[in-house]
């Protein structure tokens, strides 16, 4: 060999060794680990267990966000709503795709290890296509399916290990979030509360798959809360579980947000109809529910409270409190405390959005009084704010320790117009008793929603005070992450920007054209020094719900095409 | 196995023929078995959740009273809302309520109003598609007469009856299946099988 060849001969055989050695082994993710994660790392739907969606990396800052650029993006091949956040290992990520898809790849490069494809039941009908996420625990990935399945895949292969039904498709049960991991057991609930399930949360062992136990979100008579439903409604009482629960590993309980109550006509189920539109609290070991705060009783709106409520150690009013926050789709944003033994109490409730339904909250129980013209009911036409999707649908919020600031992706001044209609259930078929017609075109949009809709808003709970606003001229589907850098992410506009704000004083710093809309949970995580922000665009499910709501109302029609899309940023140097 | 449609991948060359015809003789030997031994479930199941075939009969789903009435042309009228029903076979008996994919819904609409190769496939304008969106599955229950559509609750899909449901807004990537009708002294008659494979696009 000629002299000179030999040392790029060398570089050629090392070469795939090199590649290769940029993935360290595979790190088993440990309860310590996902109870307080690395700054680099990005382990569970969140970010940490309360919920926070908060990255502490501070590279990226509101100085040089502006130099902000694709560093790879990857085309998922799938249509509809792509949800899931790219949660990141040292360096492995995991991101999941409708049609419950979970793709392994290299955080730094976008290279591919791995795609898993969970076949599809025939039969099987998809109201919501769309997945939020894994869950890492040990050296396994968590998948729950629209067809209700848990299935555990090797980290590092993908291969199926095992794979548990979790209930029965063919009665409209589906699950679409990211599993909960803690204490051995992999947590999940169900979808389906538009066709008469009966909505749990249960949970698994993460090794072999059996069940440990499961909660019913609707007692049945007999049990606490039985008897706030007539007759046999409990059965079919909706009750949906559809975004990840929060976990306080110190107390070991998991809190829960709970959908609407079904069928949607509050006469029909004559009751306070417990724990729907509540928040619960579960005993991680056992399952046994600990406490509850219902926000609203005998549901009329289709407010789903089912985003789980943050867990925010703060000082308020002269005392250290152990707090639960949520953004209500009701429209009122919450303030509960956690209190000893997994009870949940009620400190304080403001409105965020245009809310016409609740006369008053009782400044004890925060139990609401309803205007009874503003309540729906079978024959009956009503027209309410907000509007059925909410001041907050599912797109979480975030919360920010170094600015103290809890940020929410509101929809405001909508409002709904339905008519409630005599419904029968049958097996695996809606059970709303609204015609569908109503409800695709429910909208309306008064005065000061032609100006704006979607809002960001920070507000510092510690207070109750609202401290900036950001306003987008129509809807906001858009999950936040927000930074140690002083930075909020969020996308969710239908003219696909995803934006970047100064967290403490709201002022839009830079945005992105994204291919399609972008309703992805935005993550942050770093490899070799270097900070990443990662997000999928995709547009679908209930954004273009929405999206198709407001055609049928407004002049002019906006096309948000589909296709998604991972899309990771860095700064260009 | 499926006995009317194997649903084998496109391309797959002479592998599928051999597989179709195996699937074919083994679908006869069914035949014969479920007119030997008629109350043996397993192939009355088979039976129910095959594809409909020409010369069944359509009855109401979900009917309360469980009798399988075939239904007539003056069962159904224009401007009547979408009546779902499933397809009937009168010599075995079998309703073939055994695959969602077999569920249609039956419109009646002004035959001048239907494009050629439809109103063939019509009965003096009772028109049979099936109930699945071809997009992700869900249940199409509604027709809305002021755009002249099925659609579909779940993603906002709407389809063209009137012209051999040709996708006309939403996400779905293909037509709706139609299930030919013809008529036989005043009973709607399944003529042939769905023109396209009923179901979601995966």
């Amino acid at each position: 060999m000629h002299k000179n060849l030999k040392p790029l001969v060398a570089a050629l055989v090392l070469a795939p060794t090199v590649a290769l050695a940029a993935l360290p082994p595979y790190a088993a993710v440990t309860d310590k680990r996902l109870d307080k994660p690395e700054p680099h790392n990005w382990l569970s739907y969140r970010g940490n267990y309360a919920g926070w969606g908060y990255s502490p990396l501070s590279q990226i800052t509101p100085e040089n966000v502006g130099k902000l650029t694709l560093a790879w993006s990857y085309s998922t091949g799938m249509t509809e709503g792509h949800q899931s956040p790219p949660i990141v290992n040292n360096g492995y990520m995991y991101i999941t795709t409708p049609n419950n898809q979970v793709i392994a790849m290299e955080a730094a490069t976008g290279k591919e290890l791995w795609r898993y494809k969970k076949s599809i039941p025939e039969e099987l009908q998809q109201l919501h296509p769309t997945n939020r996420g894994v869950a890492l625990y040990g050296n396994r990935v968590y998948l729950a399916t629209t067809d209700a399945n848990l299935v555990a895949l090797d980290a590092t292969t993908g291969k199926e290990l095992w794979r548990t039904q979790v209930a029965d498709w063919r009665k409209g049960y589906y699950m679409t979030l990211a599993p909960l991991a803690a204490k051995g057991k992999i947590m999940v609930g169900s979808s389906g509360g538009e066709y008469g399930i009966r909505g749990f949360v249960a949970a698994f062992d993460a090794e072999t798959g059996k069940e440990a136990w499961r909660t019913y979100t609707i007692p049945a008579p007999g049990e606490p809360g039985g008897e706030t439903w007539p007759g046999d409604t409990y059965k079919r009482g909706g009750g949906s579980v559809w975004i990840t629960g929060t976990y306080d590993a110190d107390s070991n309980i998991a809190y829960w947000g709970v959908g609407n109550a079904g069928p949607w006509m509050p006469d029909t189920r004559a009751g306070d109809n417990l724990y729907a539109n509540s928040t619960i609290a579960l005993d991680v070991d056992t399952g046994k529910l600990k406490g509850y705060h219902q926000y609203h009783h005998n549901d009329a709106w289709d407010w789903d409270e089912v985003s789980a409520p943050l867990l925010i150690d703060m000082p308020y009013k002269g005392r250290n409190i152990k707090s639960l926050v949520h953004a209500g789709r009701n429209g009122y944003l919450w303030l509960l405390d956690r209190e000893k033994g997994g009870e949940i109490g009620f400190v304080d409730a403001w409105p965020f959005v245009e809310q016409n339904v609740f006369k008053s909250i009782d400044p004890k129980t925060g139990r609401p009084t309803y205007d009874q013209d503003r309540v729906p009911g079978t024959g009956k036409t009503v027209n309410f704010c907000p509007s059925l999707w909410g001041g907050k649908d599912w797109p979480p919020e975030a919360y920010n320790p170094k600015t103290g600031l809890l940020y929410i992706p509101a929809n405001n001044h909508l409002c709904s117009e339905l008519t409630g209609e005599p419904t029968k259930y049958q097996e695996g078929q809606l059970y709303i008793g609204v015609a569908l017609q109503n409800i695709l075109t429910n909208v309306r949009i008064g005065e000061k929603a032609k100006t704006s809709v979607g809002e960001v808003q920070a507000w510092d709970m510690k207070t109750g005070k609202q401290v900036w606003t950001h306003t987008y001229p129509e809807m906001n589907w858009g999950p936040l992450l927000t930074t140690g850098g002083n930075l909020l992410f969020g996308g969710g506009t239908n003219d696909r920007e995803f934006h970047a704000f100064d967290a403490s004083t709201g002022k839009l710093l830079w945005k992105f054209p994204a291919p399609s809309g972008v309703t992805g949970v935005p993550s942050s995580f770093e490899v070799d020094g270097e900070q990443y922000i990662a997000v999928q665009a995709g547009w679908g499910v209930d954004a273009q719900r929405m999206q198709g709501a407001f055609d049928a109302v407004l002049p002019h029609k906006t096309v948000v095409p589909q296709g998604g899309v991972l899309m990771v940023f860095k700064l260009s140097h | 196995m499926k006995c009317d449609h194997p649903d084998e991948p496109a391309g797959c060359g002479a592998a599928c023929n051999q597989a179709r015809r195996t699937a074919l003789k083994l679908c006869a030997g069914a035949v014969i078995g479920l007119v030997a031994t008629a109350k043996d479930n397993a192939y009355a199941n088979d039976a129910a959740s095959s594809r409909p075939q020409a010369g069944d009969r359509l009855v109401l789903a979900d009917g309360e009273s469980g009798a399988n009435a075939p239904l007539e042309l003056t069962s159904i009228a224009v401007g009547d809302k979408p009546v779902p029903a499933y397809p009937f076979d009168p010599a075995t008996g079998t309703l073939r309520d055994g695959s969602r994919l077999n569920r249609v819904l039956l419109v009646r609409l002004d035959p001048t109003g239907l494009d050629e190769r439809t109103r063939a496939r019509s009965a003096d304008g009772v028109v049979a598609y099936s109930s699945v969106c071809t997009h992700q599955g869900c249940d199409i229950t509604e027709y809305n007469p002021d755009e002249n559509v099925l659609f579909c609750f779940c993603h906002f899909s709407k389809f063209q009856p009137s012209h051999g449901g040709e996708v006309v807004g939403g996400p779905a990537p293909r037509n709706l299946p139609m299930l030919p009708l013809r008529l036989e002294g005043g009973q709607l008659v399944v003529a042939d099988t769905f023109t396209s494979r009923p179901g979601a696009t995966m």
